[in-house]
């Protein structure tokens, strides 16, 4: 148990060393946040109360996208990429036979990094945007609370998704091109794009039971309020099933992989 | 002596895109290794810059306007502003890697090597799979001009591939200005994303959208208002929001040639005051 624990510590210094690149993330972030904000306000505009949100509050949806953005990793890069280039080159062969299991490896260090990028890229656009819009934060920090606990769900589902990703690079060698199409499932599935309330019909409906709306949609409504009690219960219910059917699949896929591939130059 | 002067500029212009043309082949060469990745990529490339238009449409499913601009109105800038930086991308969107030549030091390689070292910087990596971005906002573009009522004179059409053009430059010149930028913060690739990729956000909607000062400073400081929103105003005969004379409409191979101009300097500026990391 110790050993995750310096892991997950280790990936949090080594994203927290750079620190012009988290300063020119979050600058990102802002300008991202501003140009969306405006949109989603003229949307407002013509129709208050869509999907349920409040002017306020669908500016608080587009500002948390901004600040989760990097924490649960949508748009993917971070370990994966690495893990990937470890396979294609065959150097995961040392990592199998290390006395660590490859999955919760790599699943601590890559919590140490959320952690980073929820307090380095998430905390700064938030509190810029509260100086300019107006936005809907929670005066009950119980509700904090169960915000962070919904983040930190999302940001296992989102790891167990990158992380067979990575492993499909045993047969394909190069998982680049995965790599971008489930990026692009991220940022549709998520509610990075819109809310998930505003998706018509049936694409509404299946986009709310996909594990993408573990990593934004449901954190976002939860800090909005929107989930309370049983339905708190349900949302939180539903990322954790998410996180433990992914992982376990992640594990599934990783023996057969280990068994069936032959690592080249071994 | 100027002629002599002339024939040697002219002939280092040739040598540099001949070297240009060279490179960017071999890395399409290169990437045709992985034919798998290269189609899933170029795919991946259409349809990711397709699901700005998804969530444009998504929008438009709630309201018949936004800002006072209609569906074929806001897919029309979207069309422009994408082309535009779609062609910018794929000529010269490479050159964001550069800080990361400079912390591993391989781009002294490119200093010793007896061709331009812009031809080369601007051909690293060339990626022919950005064809994908240009054809998705290429076919919305042409769809846009199917269902906008406008007065086509011929000043008009002239104007479409003028802007296209003039937008090309100018998020070039982003890109180059961003090049420059990491000679000397080379981890600070982000920040010509958020002018680059945020620019094209921005110009994918109308100007009534933003507050004023957001649109002021996209027209004085930055100017991504000339890559779509004043030439479109006169296209469309709309009223200009910062109520600017109408002769800014006809600006932007102005504005383009001043943001060239400033990212030749600043790209001069970086790459003469270029230390290598000495290791």
């Amino acid at each position: 148990m110790g050993l995750y624990a310096v892991v997950a510590a280790l990936g949090f210094r080594r994203y927290a060393t750079y620190r012009v690149a988290t300063a020119a993330g979050v600058f990102t972030n802002t300008v991202f946040g501003f140009v969306m904000a405006y949109t989603y306000m003229a949307l407002w505009d013509e129709r208050p109360h869509l999907g349920g949100y409040g002017v306020a509050q669908a500016v608080t949806f587009v500002w948390m996208g901004q600040s989760l953005l990097a924490a649960s990793s949508i748009l993917g890069g971070g370990f994966e990429q690495e893990l990937a280039e470890r396979i294609r080159k065959g150097d995961v062969a040392i990592d199998l036979y290390r006395p660590a299991d490859l999955q919760l490896w790599w699943l601590a260090s890559d919590l140490g990094r959320a952690a980073f990028h929820l307090l380095g890229r998430g905390v700064a656009p938030t509190a810029a945007a509260a100086f300019f819009f107006p936005l809907t934060l929670p005066d009950s920090p119980v509700t904090w609370l169960f915000f962070l606990l919904s983040v930190a769900l999302g940001v296992v589902v989102s790891f167990a998704i990158r992380y067979l990703v990575a492993l499909t690079s045993f047969w394909l060698l190069d998982a680049s091109g995965i790599q971008q199409i489930t990026a692009l499932a991220g940022i549709f599935f998520s509610g990075m794009l819109l809310p998930l309330a505003l998706f018509p019909g049936r694409l509404g409906d299946v986009a709310r039971v996909l594990p993408w709306s573990a990593m934004l949609q449901i954190p976002v409504d939860v800090l909005l309020g929107r989930h309370t009690g049983g339905g708190l219960a349900q949302a939180l219910a539903f990322q954790a099933g998410w996180a433990a059917a992914l992982l376990a699949a992640g594990r599934l896929v990783g023996m057969f992989a280990t068994r069936k591939v032959v690592v080249q130059g071994g | 002596m100027a002629e002599d002067l002339r024939a040697v500029e002219g002939s280092r212009l040739a040598d540099g895109v001949r070297a240009y043309l060279i490179i960017a082949w071999m890395w399409v060469r290169s990437t045709m290794a992985y034919r798998a990745s290269f189609i899933m990529l170029t795919i991946g490339q259409f349809l990711g810059s397709g699901l700005d238009f998804a969530a444009i449409m998504l929008m438009f499913a709630h309201t018949p306007h936004l800002g006072g601009f209609s569906l074929g109105e806001v897919a029309f800038l979207y069309g422009t502003s994408g082309v535009a930086l779609g062609l910018a991308d794929l000529l010269i969107g490479n050159t964001d890697k550069l800080g990361q030549r400079v912390r591993d030091g391989s781009f002294d390689t490119l200093l010793v090597r007896p061709v331009p070292v812009f031809a080369q910087v601007a051909a690293d990596r060339f990626a022919l799979r950005r064809v994908g971005r240009i054809s998705q906002t290429a076919v919305v573009l042409g769809w846009s001009f199917t269902v906008i009522e406008v007065d086509w004179t011929v000043g008009r059409v002239l104007m479409v591939p003028l802007m296209i053009l003039s937008g090309t430059a100018i998020f070039g010149s982003l890109f180059v200005l961003g090049a420059a930028f990491q000679f000397w913060a080379s981890d600070a690739a982000e920040v010509q994303n958020a002018f680059i990729y945020g620019g094209n956000t921005l110009t994918q909607f109308p100007p009534t959208v933003f507050a004023k000062d957001l649109v002021r400073g996209a027209t004085f400081l930055v100017p991504l208002a000339f890559v779509n929103w004043m030439p479109a105003l006169y296209i469309l005969g709309r009223p200009d929001p910062l109520a600017l004379p109408r002769l800014m409409d006809f600006a932007s191979p102005v504005a383009a040639a001043l943001s060239c101009a400033v990212a030749a300097l600043a790209w001069r500026a970086g790459l003469r005051g270029y230390r290598s990391t000495g290791s």
